[in-house]
């Protein structure tokens, strides 16, 4: 059974990821034994979507080869953008306008980031770092401070499980279906072609360009989404909110086993690396350290995760030596 | 199209010229000795901070190190904890010490763990807060040594400020170390072809744990200094700084591809951005204007010189 199931791992971007979320959620379970009820599992579970929805954008941006630094600063805009079109007692059609007003939104600033990449060519670390000043100024423009509230009604909606399915699952479902149906068609080699080698893709025939442009666009109108799904579940806005989401974005990325470098990984493991990341946090808070301990050690097991890839190599390597 | 090759440290100069006379424009005694001085002091923090980011970036491989933020804000601390029981001189020295280490764990993460560098950084930084919060339990209770707020605190009229004098000497022994030191011609080698400098005997992990240590030392640096400016600690201290100091290097024309660059020209860098964000505060805009322009306009710099060649070169 575990031999099939290496099997069946070996060679998957996203095994160590799924080995780490594993492990962590029963680590969790063991700390705190109520993690088990379906009521508070999937609420954990759901107080994830935002940055999942976030770091699916990061990782189609780093499959191409490049990052994104303003995702974060994009979901505050969208954030404070989408609380303040909602009136309290918004109708149906008022919330449809302030979410597309928001989705649309952050697709203009994943075009905006795409053009500074794929048409002039800037270098994306430090084009996107220019651009989230531009969304966190105008984020702050929209709101400079928090507030603001969202109907009752859609925190209660957010927090539902239709079809006695929690809507994290649903979520996930409408983020990986499009894309393995995506990589099926001719764009799912063109992305992994232009991040693994621009020049090569170009050379025989990809259009490079085209393609970083779609990736920063959908990295955007997904930080959009993510914006949605976290004013929902705080009910509020904050100008702010969105800062730490950019690191974190990446982090996770890299934990669900996508190459930083582009051309190899993929969105399933992004969604077990932010599972990894939540659990972490919730260990941590459970494990009765005190609390100055905690962001340390919280550190610490994220860059030993980060870096557990390799130390995997180096013990066995190690073993091999021992051995001969 | 064939695109002309302008040195990019001189256009960085004359963009600082054209900047400050802009300034001048704008805010009559802007081109005031004192306000000049007032700039180049706010200039000498991120060009410290960012002296250590230019070698990171020198060597290339997607080098770059984003702990500095952190590192400088636990230098800052350590050195405000640390005067009161043991004096000024061995505080600071403890907390140049830290970032040294911190460095060079990042430099042993990077070789030995084979972590890219944005996220080995990134989740050090997680680490460097960590360590703050754990040593500090949030009381932020010290002193600053009065040596500090002496080299950047306000100086008699016609004075240079001690921290500029501090800067151009770091700014010297950079420079001596990129082009007269062995560690300077191996650091170019593994930033333009590490293959080859392996091949030719670079001792490529050696360099590059020295580098990020030294980056890390810098960072460290820059949070003692910046410290005698803020004459206070929070835990913030050294955020700003992160991402503008990679903007410094950038603008100053080392290419974030490394192995080309200088750091004579991120010294230019980072009187650039300060001088952009003076200029912007002092035409008193609100914080949400100011941060939209700072970003638009750094994009237009970045659009002058800080592209890649086309693809179908």
């Amino acid at each position: 059974m575990t031999r099939r199931l290496g099997t069946l791992l070996r060679g998957r971007s996203y095994a160590l990821a799924l080995l780490l979320a594993l492990g962590g959620l029963a680590a969790n379970a063991l700390l705190q034994p109520s993690l088990l009820r379906p009521g508070v599992l999937s609420g954990n579970l759901l107080n994830t979507l935002p940055l999942v929805l976030v770091a699916a954008g990061q990782t189609l941006v780093v499959l191409g080869g490049g990052v994104d630094l303003s995702l974060g600063a994009l979901v505050s805009l969208c954030n404070v953008t989408f609380v303040t079109l909602l009136a309290a007692r918004a109708s149906a059609a008022e919330v449809a306008w302030a979410a597309t007003a928001a989705l649309g939104l952050g697709l203009v600033g994943g075009l905006l980031n795409g053009a500074c990449v794929a048409l002039l060519r800037l270098q994306p670390i430090v084009a996107t770092f220019a651009t989230s000043f531009v969304f966190a100024g105008a984020a702050l423009y929209v709101m400079p401070s928090p507030g603001g509230s969202v109907p009752q009604g859609l925190v209660q909606a957010y927090y539902s499980s239709p079809l006695g399915i929690p809507n994290f699952f649903w979520g996930v479902a409408a983020l990986l279906l499009p894309w393995w149906a995506a990589r099926r068609t001719r764009y799912g080699p063109y992305l992994y072609a232009v991040g693994g080698d621009a020049r090569a893709a170009y050379v025989t025939g990809v259009p490079v360009a085209l393609v970083w442009l779609t990736t920063y666009a959908l990295a955007g109108l997904l930080a959009g989404l993510g914006a949605l799904a976290l004013t929902l579940s705080t009910g509020t806005g904050d100008p702010l909110v969105g800062g730490p989401m950019t690191l974190s974005s990446i982090v996770a990325v890299v934990l669900g086993g996508t190459r930083l470098r582009g051309g190899s990984g993929g969105l399933l493991g992004t969604v077990l690396g932010v599972v990894v990341l939540s659990t972490v946090q919730n260990i941590v808070a459970f494990l009765g350290v005190p609390s100055w301990w905690q962001t340390l050690i919280n550190g610490v097991i994220v860059l030993l995760a980060l870096a557990s890839a390799r130390l995997e190599v180096l013990l066995r390597r190690r073993g091999t030596w021992a051995g001969a | 199209m064939g695109r002309r090759v302008i040195n990019p440290v001189i256009l960085a100069v004359a963009l600082a010229v054209g900047l400050f006379l802009l300034a001048g424009a704008l805010q009559p005694g802007f081109l005031s000795l004192r306000q000049v001085y007032n700039v180049l002091r706010l200039a000498a923090f991120l060009g410290i901070i960012a002296a250590g980011q230019t070698l990171v970036i020198l060597a290339g491989g997607e080098g770059i190190d984003l702990s500095v933020g952190a590192v400088a804000t636990l230098g800052a601390i350590l050195t405000f904890r640390l005067t009161a029981e043991w004096g000024a001189g061995p505080a600071i020295l403890v907390a140049l010490a830290a970032g040294l280490a911190i460095g060079g764990a990042n430099g042993l993460g990077v070789t030995q763990l084979g972590v890219p560098p944005l996220v080995m950084t990134l989740g050090m930084t997680l680490v460097v807060e960590g360590l703050i919060l754990a040593v500090t339990r949030g009381q932020l209770v010290g002193e600053v040594p009065r040596v500090l707020v002496a080299l950047v605190g306000p100086t008699p009229v016609g004075a240079v400020p001690g921290v500029l004098l501090l800067w151009a000497l770091l700014a010297g022994l950079v420079a001596l170390l990129l082009a007269r030191t062995r560690y300077g011609k191996h650091l170019y080698a593994v930033g333009t072809q590490r293959t080859v400098a392996t091949l030719s005997g670079v001792r490529v992990h050696a360099v590059l744990v020295a580098t990020y240590a030294l980056s890390g030392l810098a960072a460290s640096l820059g949070g003692v200094v910046i410290l005698g400016y803020t004459q206070q600690v929070f835990l913030s201290l050294g955020d700003p700084y992160t991402l503008p100091s990679v903007a410094a290097v950038v603008v100053g024309g080392t290419a974030l591809a490394g192995g080309q660059g200088s750091y004579w020209g991120t010294v230019v860098g980072a009187i650039v951005l300060t001088l952009l964000s003076s200029l912007l505060t002092g035409l008193q805009l609100p914080e949400a204007l100011r941060q939209i322009i700072y970003g638009v306009v750094l994009l237009g710099l970045l659009s002058v010189y800080g592209r890649q060649r086309a693809l179908r070169t």
